[in-house]
């Protein structure tokens, strides 16, 4: 076994000592910004695991080349072949097999993830999400007149179902505290799920082009208490624009899931 | 003077592009007359009087150019000779302005037009990242900076990779299998000869009334179906640029199965042989898919077809998975060549097999299996189907797997191997083995739905694909450049210019790349002409990377240009290498061998004394007793 002419266990010394450093430095930094939405947290814990099983990747990686360069160098003049090994069955297998228990381990973490933030409570408040170039408008439900333009306020530790319809062409729902995206699409109503728990100001951003003004479609987020924004919502008086009722109807024939919004008038 | 314009070439190319252009004026014209309409008509999506010539125009050029002139004698029954010969080789350069049916001349053709590509690519991309570089609209506005990086994408992957790719596997994909030539000469000279059009005509459309197209290199529906002029000019070069790669395509796998010297079974070809098996297999099934969409949009956008229209029983979310089920397995037509290029760069500079050859050749063939699977994965928050997310989560991540081989046995190749770093070549394939990791673990984050939803969309993807694009097929691509340029040009480069330029390019690729991964994590959205002031000292570093990685580019250009000319004379085999590309002089004759060479082993049997992978015509035919015995562990 040429194995036994490596230094495996400096080596793996290395791989140990490099990947520690690494997955330190960056579990130590809060890439993703704040985390104010139930789902914040999760993703975050998915990413943290993440950085940990590709440090120890990376640094298999870049051990393993640094040794070869240090230790396999051809000497200056040295015109001669390297050793005929065509290949190791073992080692093949294990490099086949054990990245394919990383990745579905990953796989199925994501999917526990996945189905733990969009799973809906029955206390949920539906709120209409309207785009179309280059703004954003908001209708709540409860009542007609209920209509906002350029800033979204919802009540923070309640869930919201987001009901997202596109006037024109393809937009999309980011909020990066928040963690959650979604396309909104004309001809369609798509669905985005968010708990927020902190209260406070964001920003909601456009993050598929959508044309020039792109880069500047944005609007205000105010997430506070219940009662405030019952008393914010109460004092709406915009009526939500026939436009936009009219894709509010026509995207739920299109769409398989059922709006409440529309069904309650 | 009449002569010249009835001789195929240049006189003739550009009177037939005038006339099949005032030909397809005429037509519209006509036909809109007939039905009662105005002559022309300018409404933002239309102009069918523009449409219709940049279909036609094209075409017109490479029957001008002579690409269809043995075809159409023998369609009329007028005299063909078969082998004809008459425009084989190269013999000054004025013949690499000709249709030339040599696979060398055409290798070459190919590469020096993507380059150019290429460079004019980079240009684009240093335009954004200046206007990046702070905060705000400093030097284009919104619209054209949306013109910019989508011509820049398109540009890089259609007129670059891909077919820088399609070049380099021309020149020397026949030589490594001892084949004379491609299996069909005219028709790699026709998917050569609508590249440049291509690339024209994305360049053209600046010219169109409204700009370039704007809506990204994915022109997703219905922002493409209803934007300026532009848009039709992509849909169009769309066209001309998938039926340059599915033809080169169709052309190597009937080379490679056909036209194998012999002796040579698969499990005898080189690594870059399978590689570019493998592509082909993509790019035949693929790349018809971006025809069709692009066909799809454009016919919404003329003729008020509803694919994609919202308001009238259109579906527009079918864009993007007609669009993906190609673009996916695009982005391995833009790897795995480079993946061969790798093996046999490495392999012939550590002197030493490939380790687990069977393995990778099986590795890519399982990429090619599993990448028409997994195309949704750019579509996780795009508000498709819901329930298709995990199956496309589980594929996508699986096929890290058979990536992750191909790192391994790379590293393995290096081990007990006596590695020669002299060559830029050999430096870059060592340098792409780890900027490539960071990629694919990108890739594998992204494949995680979770996180997608955080990062789609943002600077993490741009990140990402630069990871794996640059990081990736560009280091191959100058890996194998350095690799081959003593054989295509019969000259040395100087490595000391090729170090400078290696280093460079490494430090500009990690410096411009690496802090787009965190500014996306922290919030900024992708394709913004303006960002949030919070992201501005990271975007000017960024910049100031980018200007490096540009600026180097330049030493890369001054060293082939100069070398070319006056360069040291090349031997046939300056690396040592074992395949057959090695074993014909520098540069190859004009039919390769004079004889076919008879291949009587592995393509990397070094250090197996007497080991041979062929034997040339002319000498001792024995083969050594050692190379029966596969050398196990
Ligand atoms: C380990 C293998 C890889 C995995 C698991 C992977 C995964 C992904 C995923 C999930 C996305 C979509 C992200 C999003 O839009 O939200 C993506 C985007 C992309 N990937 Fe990869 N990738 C891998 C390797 C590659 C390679 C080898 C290339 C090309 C050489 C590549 C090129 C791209 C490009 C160009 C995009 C962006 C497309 C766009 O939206 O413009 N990837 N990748
Ligand atoms: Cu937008
Ligand atoms: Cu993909």
């Amino acid at each position: 076994m040429f194995t036994n002419r490596l230094p495996i266990a400096k080596l793996a010394g290395a791989v140990v000592a490099l990947s520690a450093v690494i997955a330190a430095v960056m579990l130590s930094i809060n890439w993703n910004g704040a985390e104010d939405s139930t789902a914040a947290p999760k993703i975050d814990d998915l990413l943290n695991i993440m950085i940990v099983v590709s440090s120890v990747i990376f640094a298999i990686v870049v051990v393993a080349l640094a040794y070869a360069l240090i230790a396999f160098r051809a000497k200056p003049g040295d015109e001669s072949d390297g050793e005929p090994i065509h290949g190791n069955t073992r080692l093949e297998i294990a490099w086949t097999v054990i990245p394919t228990i990383i990745v579905l381990f990953a796989g199925g973490w994501s999917w526990k993830v996945l189905n733990e933030i969009e799973e809906t409570n029955p206390r949920h408040l539906t709120v209409d999400v309207f785009s179309q170039q280059f703004a954003w408008s908001f209708a709540y439900p409860g009542k007609e007149y209920a209509y906002s333009q350029g800033v979204l306020h919802v009540p923070v530790n309640r869930q919201i179902v987001f009901k997202m319809h596109s006037q024109d062409v393809i937009h999309s729902f980011w909020v990066p505290q928040w963690r959650i995206k979604k396309d909104n699409v004309p001809g369609i109503t798509t669905t985005a799920i968010v708990t927020p728990t902190k209260t406070g100001t964001y920003q909601l951003i456009c993050t598929e082009l959508c044309g020039f003004g792109h880069s500047t479609m944005r609007a205000k987020i105010i997430v506070q208490s219940e009662s405030a924004f019952e008393k914010w919502v109460g004092g709406l008086k915009e009526k939500v624009p026939t436009p936009m009722m009219v894709s509010v109807k026509q995207d739920t024939e299109t769409n398989p899931e059922p709006l409440e919004r529309v069904e309650a008038e | 003077m009449v002569a010249a314009f009835t001789r195929p070439g240049w006189y003739r190319a550009v009177l037939c592009t005038v006339l099949a252009a005032a030909f397809g004026v005429g037509l519209v014209v006509l036909l809109r007359s007939i039905s009662g309409l105005s002559a022309f008509q300018s409404e933002q999506a239309g102009y069918p009087q523009v449409v219709v010539p940049l279909i036609l125009a094209p075409l017109g050029f490479l029957l001008g150019i002579g690409c269809f002139d043995y075809w159409l004698r023998w369609g009329f029954g007028l005299p063909t000779i078969p082998d004809d010969h008459s425009s084989h080789g190269a013999y000054s350069w004025k013949d690499y302005f000709k249709v030339n049916t040599d696979h060398k001349v055409i290798g070459v053709q190919y590469v020096v037009t993507s380059f150019i590509f290429f460079l004019i690519g980079g240009l684009l991309a240093m335009l954004i990242r200046a206007e990046l570089a702070q905060p705000g609209t400093q030097i284009v506005g919104a619209s054209t900076f949306n013109s910019l990086f989508s011509t820049h994408a398109v540009l890089m992957i259609f007129v670059f990779i891909i077919p820088m790719f399609a070049g380099m596997a021309n020149y020397v994909l026949p030589l490594m299998i001892g084949a004379p030539d491609m299996a069909f000469p005219r028709l790699n000279a026709l998917s050569y000869w609508m590249l440049p059009l291509a690339g024209i005509m994305f360049l053209a459309s600046f010219l169109a009334p409204g700009g370039a197209f704007d809506a990204g290199w994915t022109g997703y529906a219905p922002l493409s179906t209803s934007a300026p002029l532009g848009q039709s000019f992509f849909n169009i070069g769309v066209q001309f640029a998938g039926f340059s790669s599915i033809f080169t395509a169709l052309n190597f796998l009937v080379t490679i199965v056909t036209m194998r010297a012999p002796g040579m079974t698969f499990w005898r070809m080189p690594l870059l042989v399978w590689a570019n098996l493998s592509t082909s297999l993509l790019v035949v099934a693929a790349t018809p898919f971006i025809s069709g969409a692009q066909f799809m949009v454009l016919l919404d956008r003329i003729l008020h077809t509803n694919f994609f229209q919202f308001g009238a029983g259109g579906d527009v979310i079918s864009y993007q998975h007609i669009f993906w089920f190609y673009s996916h397995p695009a982005v391995y037509i833009m790897i795995l060549p480079g993946f061969g290029i790798i093996s046999e760069v490495i392999s012939v500079h550590a002197r030493k097999p490939i380790f687990g050859y069977r393995l990778m050749a099986l590795a890519l063939i399982g990429i090619v299996v599993l990448s028409y699977s997994v195309w949704a994965h750019h579509m996780f928050v795009a508000g498709m189907f819901s329930w298709l997310r995990v199956p496309m989560m589980l594929t996508t991540l699986l096929i890290a797997v058979p990536t992750g081989i191909k790192i391994f046995s790379w590293l393995g190749t290096l081990y007990f191997g006596k590695i020669h770093t002299k060559s830029t070549a050999m430096l870059f394939a060592l340098a792409m083995i780890v900027t490539f990791t960071i990629g694919g673990i990108s890739g594998v984050m992204l494949g995680m739905v979770p996180f997608d939803i955080h990062v789609s969309d943002t600077y993490f993807i741009v990140a990402h694909i630069h990871f794996v694009l640059f990081g990736g097929s560009v280091f191959t691509i100058f890996a194998g450049l350095y690799h081959w340029f003593p054989k295509m040009t019969g000259r040395m480069y100087d490595e000391r210019l090729g170090r400078i330029h290696f280093w460079g390019t490494l430090i500009g690729t990690w410096g411009t790349f690496i802090p787009m991964h965190w500014v996306g994590m922290d919030g900024m959205p992708r394709r913004v002409a303006d960002y949030a002031s919070q992201f501005g000292d990271w975007n000017l570093l960024i910049s100031c990377f980018a200007f490096l990685l540009g600026a180097v580019q330049l030493i890369f250009v001054y060293n082939m240009i100069v070398s070319w000319r006056f360069g040291p004379k090349a031997p046939d085999n300056p690396w040592g290498g074992k395949s057959i590309e090695w074993l014909v002089s520098s540069p190859p004759s004009v039919f390769n061998f004079d004889e076919i060479p008879r291949v009587v082993g592995g393509p990397y049997e070094y250090g197996i004394p007497g080991a041979r992978h062929a034997i040339m015509p002319g000498e001792g035919a024995e083969v050594p007793a050692t190379q029966q015995t596969v050398v196990g562990s």
